[in-house]
């Protein structure tokens, strides 16, 4: 269970513009064992897919990345594409948030798997068809004989991801990383990806990061949860750490967002301020201006993350205590659930 | 995980035969004009295939003995001033001229498909290069590049083939980069690379097909305008030459007889109107079909 699949050190992505420089990842860390799902959530703009694009070293130009990523021991920043290729697909594979345009709407289903399958095996036809029937039956496709012969436009979106998740999984990778697969579905849907990938996770070992903004969806499928801030992991423990005792200020905002079922019409709470322009961080913590706890330090010096506990640990010189004794902020007063 | 096979749903069978006879018919009553000219083109080529079948003459015997006759019985569209037989003339004229569509707008496209495609697929300095190069050849008016490169390497079918693609590419080059730029934003290219796929499958697998429909409808407009501007050469005499077959030249040989014996010119320049007419509305039938959006509403 310790074997790390998934580890990002210190990873940096920057953008050079004309008269500046966007940092899109400022040094963030990421480790995922093998089996687990690690969900990673954050704004927009906060560098979550960035972080996912750099795992496959496809961060688009110009775009400078510096740090370490490991996939399955393979360090894959500063490579080639052309060592890259077998590992995209290979060791690590990616799905999409909207399925219905991941797939190329010129070949039908089958013969864009049978492309991948053939891509990293020498398979023949039949066999890589074979391959493609198993990949499709193992995501529980309804008659994959049949889809493999439909033109994306002909299924309907549910039935497109889990065809998208057989492609990513065709080859047998170590590690799948979902950019938002469920933002685009409806909740019914949503929910039967999240058992797949569940299942998935389980049956095969297999890792999985998933990228969203929706805190639900971590609760009732991630392992652990990085949270992400202007482009650096701020807090990092288990799903039940961080949801139940989010030692950050800024989870906590972040989980005072999420409207609840029989609230009435409570006003909904947000956060205050807005994401950082990130070719101008501010200065030390990089949520200070937006942080009811804010003190001096805070604009001086970038904390460091800390242990809170056996597997928690949070960047903040003001993080609250595990949750349990210290009241949340009043200011902006949400109360963090 | 039965609940869970249940809940997907499974998948309808394709359509039946009969479904598909219906949508054919019911596309052939609201876009007539695609069909007139269709079935003209369809006509036109299938003449020219056939024309040492339906011939009467032998396009090329000259027999001055029946020079400039009406058109009859004997000669379905009378003799020209050398006595040699419209009709077959006509005929085999078609072929010339659809050759030069098709030689013309395949060069074009030969050349102008890859520059876009590298232009817009790579960007930086190769969209540049590659779109300069376009653009010195757009400079020019239209017609005055062909006339002025036929002037340089010398009159001809061949060559007038050659300038007129050369005066054509640089359009499809630019049809073709706007439309892969479009194409590689799309999530599908992204989710390609992300599969493993090399920058070469990309293009020829994701990028082409799916950035090829513009290039197509403007190939089959570009088809009648090219017959046009060959005829055009040709009948300034920089494009075919004696004993070549060929609609301009045909014209531009009897010229000084028309207000005598109009058939002589009348009959090719009609078999160019009806050629380019009948190309024209194919070509606005495949933009309708291929690009849905541009149809009026019904």
């Amino acid at each position: 269970m310790s074997e790390e699949v998934l580890a990002i050190r210190d990873l940096r992505i920057e953008f050079p513009e004309l008269f500046r420089t966007v940092e899109a990842v400022r040094g963030a860390d990421l480790s995922v064992r093998r089996g687990e799902i690690m969900g990673l959530v954050g704004e927009s703009g906060c560098g979550k897919s960035m972080t996912a694009m750099a795992c496959l070293g496809l961060v688009p130009p110009p775009g400078r990345v510096s740090g370490h990523v490991s996939v399955d021991g393979f360090e894959v920043v500063g490579r080639p594409d052309r060592e890259l290729l077998p590992v995209r697909g290979g060791l690590a594979a990616m799905i999409f948030q909207n399925p219905g345009k991941a797939l190329n709407p010129f070949f039908t289903i089958g013969r864009q798997l049978t492309d991948v399958i053939r891509l990293h095996h020498r398979h023949g036809e039949r066999e890589s068809r074979e391959v493609a029937l198993e990949a499709l039956r193992s995501v529980h496709l309804p008659d994959p004989e049949i889809a493999l012969g439909r033109y994306p436009h002909q299924l309907s979106g549910g039935q497109l991801q889990r065809a998208m998740i057989a492609m990513a999984l065709a080859c047998e990778p170590k590690v799948l990383i979902a950019d938002e697969p469920t933002t685009a579905l409806d909740v019914t849907i949503q929910a039967q990806v999240i058992v797949l990938l569940r299942e998935l996770a389980d049956a095969r070992g297999l890792t999985i990061l998933f990228i969203t903004h929706d805190l639900g969806v971590v609760g009732s499928l991630c392992d652990r949860v990085s949270v992400m801030y202007a482009g650096r992991v701020v807090e990092v423990g288990s799903v039940r750490d961080v949801l139940e005792s989010p030692a950050h200020p800024y989870t906590r905002k972040l989980l005072a967002t999420v409207p609840k079922l029989g609230d009435g019409h409570s006003e909904l709470a947000f956060i205050p301020g807005q994401v950082p322009d990130m070719a101008f961080p501010p200065s030390g913590c990089a949520f200070h201006p937006r942080c009811e706890r804010a003190s001096p330090v805070c604009t001086k010096s970038d904390p460091d993350g800390r242990d809170l506990g056996a597997m928690h640990r949070v960047a903040c010189h003001h993080a609250h205590g595990g949750g349990e004794t210290e009241a949340p902020g009043t200011a902006n007063g949400a109360p963090a659930r | 995980m039965s609940t869970l096979e249940a809940d997907v749903g499974g998948l309808a069978p394709a359509w039946t035969g009969a479904h598909r006879w219906k949508r054919i018919r019911h596309f052939v009553g609201s876009h007539p004009l695609f069909v007139i000219g269709l079935t003209v083109f369809l006509v036109i080529v299938v003449a020219a295939l056939a024309a040492p079948w339906i011939a009467t003459h032998d396009p090329l015997a000259i027999k001055f003995s029946e020079k400039l006759q009406a058109p009859s019985a004997e000669h379905y569209l009378g003799t020209d001033s050398m006595g040699r037989d419209i009709f077959s003339r006509v005929l085999y004229g078609a072929r010339t001229s659809l050759m030069v569509g098709v030689v013309v707008v395949g060069l074009a496209i030969g050349i102008g498909l890859p520059m876009g495609l590298l232009a817009a697929y790579f960007g930086g300095r190769i969209d540049t290069t590659m779109m300069r190069i376009a653009d010195v050849f757009l400079a020019f008016p239209p017609l005055l590049l062909p006339i002025a490169i036929t002037a340089a390497i010398g009159a001809g079918l061949f060559h007038a083939m050659v300038a007129l693609a050369i005066s054509w590419f640089p359009w499809y080059a630019r049809i073709m980069r706007s439309s892969v730029l479009r194409v590689k934003s799309e999530l599908y290219v992204s989710a390609a690379r992300a599969m493993g796929v090399n920058h070469t499958n990309v293009m020829i697998r994701h990028a082409v097909p799916n950035a090829l429909t513009p290039v197509v409808v403007q190939g089959s407009l570009d088809f009648g305008y090219v017959i046009l501007a060959a005829a055009s050469l040709s009948f300034i005499g920089i494009g075919a030459q004696p004993p070549d077959i060929e609609w301009g030249l045909m014209a531009a040989a009897e010229r000084a007889k028309f207000l005598d014996f109009p058939w002589t010119v009348l009959c090719p320049g009609l078999a160019i109107f009806v050629t380019v007419l009948a190309v024209n509305l194919v070509g606005d039938g495949i933009r309708d079909l291929l690009d849905p959006k541009h149809q009026e509403f019904k």
